[in-house]
């Protein structure tokens, strides 16, 4: 069987070419080290949620409102992994979360997830994310923060064929495809990143 | 959605589009970064081994509609789905209607839909009190201004940034600026706060996978995430033509679909929901899920055993993108809600010959569709069979019926020809043009000169210049089609003083007539038969090599029309099939069969330009042998801009849809005459038809040319 790192190049090339965001990193702890950073650098003087410097309709204003912090979301990690991550967003000020993200709809800063697999010809990342939380969490926020071990680099989306109707029988389910971060060309087909979800996406691509 | 009543009200309806200056620059502009986009994404790919995949995957889905419904809908009521089927768009608004009744919702977030757009569910749902709100960005904004989409994937194509400013300034009330990305800020928080109040999310489905029960979904927002997530109902409304049996079958279809649609490699999501998961505001902590699954006439459709094809639409959009006159006119006009050639054809099947009877005649026949379909649709093919069925239906107008009546009769044809000669005598000018246009045609058609009929027609020149060959290489038959015969003669005459000195016997056999598509593309497929089998007959006594023809639109027609034309007559058809795999064009013929070199033709060295016809580079799939030939023969090639999009003339079209002929043919002058070439070449009389008349008109000095010419004066004694 082809190594994950085999494609690793292709990748790389792929999801740059979709605006992602991608480096490399050596260990769970620097990626965890990698939010903290990103998320103190992220518009070091306004909490506002993107968009809500524009005039908004006072409905559309009135959930800008409910955002006071800036705020880590990080529903799928392991325990000892999120109790880190919790224990460095408190020190820097930060409110870390893993699940209630109804309760953050307003928008979150961050995204933290790890990926299951990543697809090589497109430069895609698959997430099974059957709780809400982690559909939310990839969503609302503003920047989407995943890890990919190198080693689950495949081909293309037939490689992983198997994997999805493995997670697919297990009812109920729910799978996603992400490839950069979200966009539009609805308007004169200019360009545009993060229309509902993420305005970046940044992948951390973890040696193993 | 355009409203005619009649093809002259379509007239207007089209020149309201031709004026509107922001659309043409928009849709030219992506017409040329559509183009390159696909190519890019398309790369070291094998396409077209990937679209017949998917042809055959979805024809057999479409063999077995019944068996794959069953199977979705075991697999996912298993799974916790409620699962319906709607034979109509009615039945389909009732059941979602039903639904958000007995779920007691009251607010719905939507993502796109082209089904949805199909059973006009918004009204129906809004006629029941419900508040729908479209969340993808082009949706909302059409939704907001009470239009249909303009195009399958980017609906809102027609409008311009400051349109959609004014508009998010009424609707936030508050004063917003056109800044594009301003823009998409404020449709994402007015948006968010939609999700956030929603009791039920309505998408549609790109895939309904049978053997795992699941649906998935290709957006680039992410809005559909959100509307299948946050709202505790979820109803996904999909045509039968979505079901597959297998993932692999909508994960090969995902290969193409993006790239074909906006040339992206794979859009930014791709969802795929099996069963009832989790959803924290509904009541037990399951989210309430139905699948609406359309019939809409699909099953009835899936049984024709020409129109199933129709089946295999993965609705990518990519035939408005490589068309022509939808480049023209938009989506509002080509189309009624499905737009497009897919949108003529699908009109007609969902909603009603009445909506689609003007719309189907607006189509050129230069096969950019059919060449770019990701499920290798015969779109064109498909378009004209629907416009001779409303004609049978309805009756035929009367010209068409009278070229029909006349082009059975080779004779009466011929001597109609020979008549015209005389006719036009007070109207013909030295220079080959008709000086004014007759009366039968308006003022419309003055943007190009026609030209006059010859003096003597090929036909009755060919005892006298017939060469004699000693130790022929090639037997080959002439097929010279009529404008070659009784308009430009000479451009057959040049063919045959090359072929002569090449060693090649010819034949003309005299009981050759129109090749019949003419009446095709008015929609008489009678005549058309009837001309084709005259044709096959008179080629019969055969033993030819090859038969030839210096017309690209006749050999795209013999060679692909004809076996279709009399496959039902299995004598004839093996005769047809036979018929159509002796079909060359000239300049395939000259390149790769004869070979010629350099050394025999003078280099004269003037710089010349091509212009491929639409059925010699699509309908035959040649491409370099022209241009290899134009330097071959002497002179010095320039390429030109657009080189393989449509002139504008159509055969018939251009007698319909002037206006869009004049266009067509405007853009295509402008690109030659951009190129500072001296002679323009091309492979099809009727593309030189329109081109020379078209510079004439413009005082051009370009000379357009048939490559034959070029090589018949350039080759060394």
């Amino acid at each position: 069987m082809t190594t994950g790192t085999d494609y690793c190049q292709t990748f790389v090339d792929k999801a740059k070419a979709v605006s992602a965001i991608v480096t490399e990193v050596k260990s769970d702890d620097e990626a965890l080290k990698y939010v903290i950073d990103l998320c103190d650098r992220k518009e070091v003087c306004q909490l506002l949620v993107s968009g809500c410097e524009r005039d908004l309709s006072d409905k559309a204003e009135k959930l800008c409102d409910l955002k006071q912090k800036k705020v880590i979301a990080a529903p799928g990690l392991k325990k000892p992994l999120y109790d880190k991550l919790a224990e460095m967003s408190a020190k820097a000020g930060f409110e870390c979360i893993d699940s209630g993200m109804r309760d953050h709809l307003a928008g979150v800063d961050i995204g933290f997830t790890y990926a299951e697999y990543g697809l090589a010809e497109t430069g895609t990342l698959m997430l099974d994310c059957p709780g809400e939380d982690m559909r939310l969490a990839t969503m609302v926020s503003e920047f989407h923060v995943c890890v990919l071990p190198k080693s689950k680099i495949r081909k293309d989306s037939y490689a992983v064929e198997k994997m999805m109707l493995t997670r697919m029988g297990k009812t109920p389910d729910y799978l996603a495809f992400i490839t950069g971060p979200s966009r539009t060309a609805d308007i004169e087909r200019v360009l545009a990143l993060g229309v509902h979800g993420p305005l970046e996406l940044h992948i951390l691509l973890m040696e193993d | 959605m355009q409203k005619a009543d009649n093809l002259k009200e379509y007239r207007d309806e089209l020149r309201e589009s031709l004026d509107n200056d922001f659309l043409r620059t928009t849709l030219d502009n992506f017409a040329v970064a559509y183009r390159a986009g696909r190519a890019n994404a398309f790369k070291d790919m094998d396409v077209r081994g990937l679209i017949d995949e998917i042809a055959c995957s979805k024809d057999e889905a479409t063999a077995n509609l019944d068996a794959l419904y069953r199977e979705f809908k075991e697999k996912a009521e298993a799974a916790g789905v409620h699962v319906h089927l709607a034979k109509d768009a009615q039945a389909a608004n009732d059941i979602i209607a039903a639904i958000a009744r007995k779920s007691n919702c009251q607010k719905i977030v939507k993502s796109k839909s082209m089904t949805a757009e199909e059973t006009l569910l918004n009204h129906a749902l809004e006629d029941e009190g419900l508040e729908v709100t479209e969340t993808d960005l082009g949706e909302w904004i059409i939704q907001l201004r009470h239009e249909g989409p303009s195009h399958m994937v980017m609906p809102a194509i027609h409008l311009s940034r400051y349109q959609v400013g004014d508009l998010f300034t009424e609707v936030t009330g508050k004063k917003q600026d056109s800044e594009i990305e301003k823009l998409v800020k404020v449709a994402r928080r007015e948006l968010r706060q939609k999700y956030v109040e929603a009791d039920m999310g309505i998408t549609g489905a790109n895939f309904a996978v049978a053997e795992t029960g699941s649906i998935g979904l290709v957006t680039n927002e992410g809005n559909a995430r959100l509307v299948t997530t946050l709202p505790r109902v979820h109803v996904a409304l999909m045509g039968l033509d979505k079901l597959l049996p297998t993932l692999h079958d909508a994960l090969r279809i995902l290969k193409a679909l993006p790239r074909n649609a906006t040339g992206q490699a794979i859009t930014s999501y791709v969802t795929w929901i099996t069963g009832a998961n989790e959803c924290a505001s509904a009541p037990d902590g399951k989210k309430e899920i139905h699948f609406v699954m359309l019939d809409n006439g699909r099953s009835e459709l899936a049984k024709d055993p020409l129109f199933s094809q129709v089946l295999r639409c993965v609705r990518c959009g990519a035939c408005a993108n490589v068309c022509p006159v939808y480049r023209l006119v938009g989506g509002h006009k080509m189309g009624h809600i499905y737009i497009g050639a897919i949108g003529l054809i699908l009109t007609y099947f969902f909603h009603g010959k009445h909506a689609a009877k003007n719309l189907i005649q607006n189509c050129i026949n230069c096969e950019a569709c059919k060449d770019i379909c990701a499920g290798g649709i015969d779109l064109p093919r498909l378009i004209k069979e629907i416009h001779a069925r409303i004609q049978d239906e309805d009756g035929h107008p009367l010209p068409s019926i009278l070229l029909g009546k006349v082009l059975k009769n080779r004779k009466l044809f011929h001597t109609l020809l020979r008549t015209a000669k005389w006719a036009q005598k007070p109207v013909a000018e030295k220079d080959g043009f008709i000086r004014h246009l007759p009366m039968v045609f308006a003022k419309e058609h003055g943007f190009r000169a026609l030209p006059t009929i010859a003096e003597t027609p090929f036909r009755d020149r060919w005892e006298e210049i017939r060469p004699v060959v000693d130790n022929p290489k090639y037997r080959v038959a002439l097929f010279s089609g009529c404008v070659q015969d009784f308009v430009y003669p000479e451009q057959m005459e040049a063919a045959v003083k090359l072929f002569g000195a090449e060693s090649v016997e010819m034949s003309y056999p005299m009981n050759q007539s129109c090749c019949g598509l003419p009446v095709q593309m008015m929609g008489e497929m009678k005549a058309s038969r009837e001309v084709c089998v005259q044709n096959l007959r008179a080629f019969e006594a055969g033993g030819y090599d090859y038969v030839i023809t210096l017309c690209a639109s006749c050999a795209a027609h013999l060679k692909h029309n004809y076996p279709k034309l009399v496959m039902d007559t299995p004598s004839l058809a093996l005769k047809a099939q036979e018929f159509a795999d002796k079909i060359i064009d000239y300049s395939s013929f000259v390149h790769d069969v004869l070979k010629v070199k350099a050394e025999d033709f003078v280099q004269t060295g003037g710089k010349a330009t091509y212009h491929a016809p639409c059925h010699l580079c699509r309908g035959l799939d040649v491409h370099a042998a022209p241009r290899e030939l134009i330097s071959t023969g002497g002179l010095e090639y320039v390429e030109c801009n657009e080189e393989e999009v449509c002139c504008g003339f159509g055969g018939t079209f251009s007698m319909k849809f002037p206006e869009l002929s004049a266009e067509l043919l405007k853009k295509k002058l402008a690109n030659v005459e951009a190129t500072g070439a001296e002679v323009l070449l091309t492979d099809c009389p009727g593309c030189i038809m329109q081109l020379r008349g078209g510079l004439k008109t413009r005082g051009s000095s370009v000379k357009v040319r048939h490559v034959s010419e070029v090589l018949a004066d350039n080759r060394r004694k």
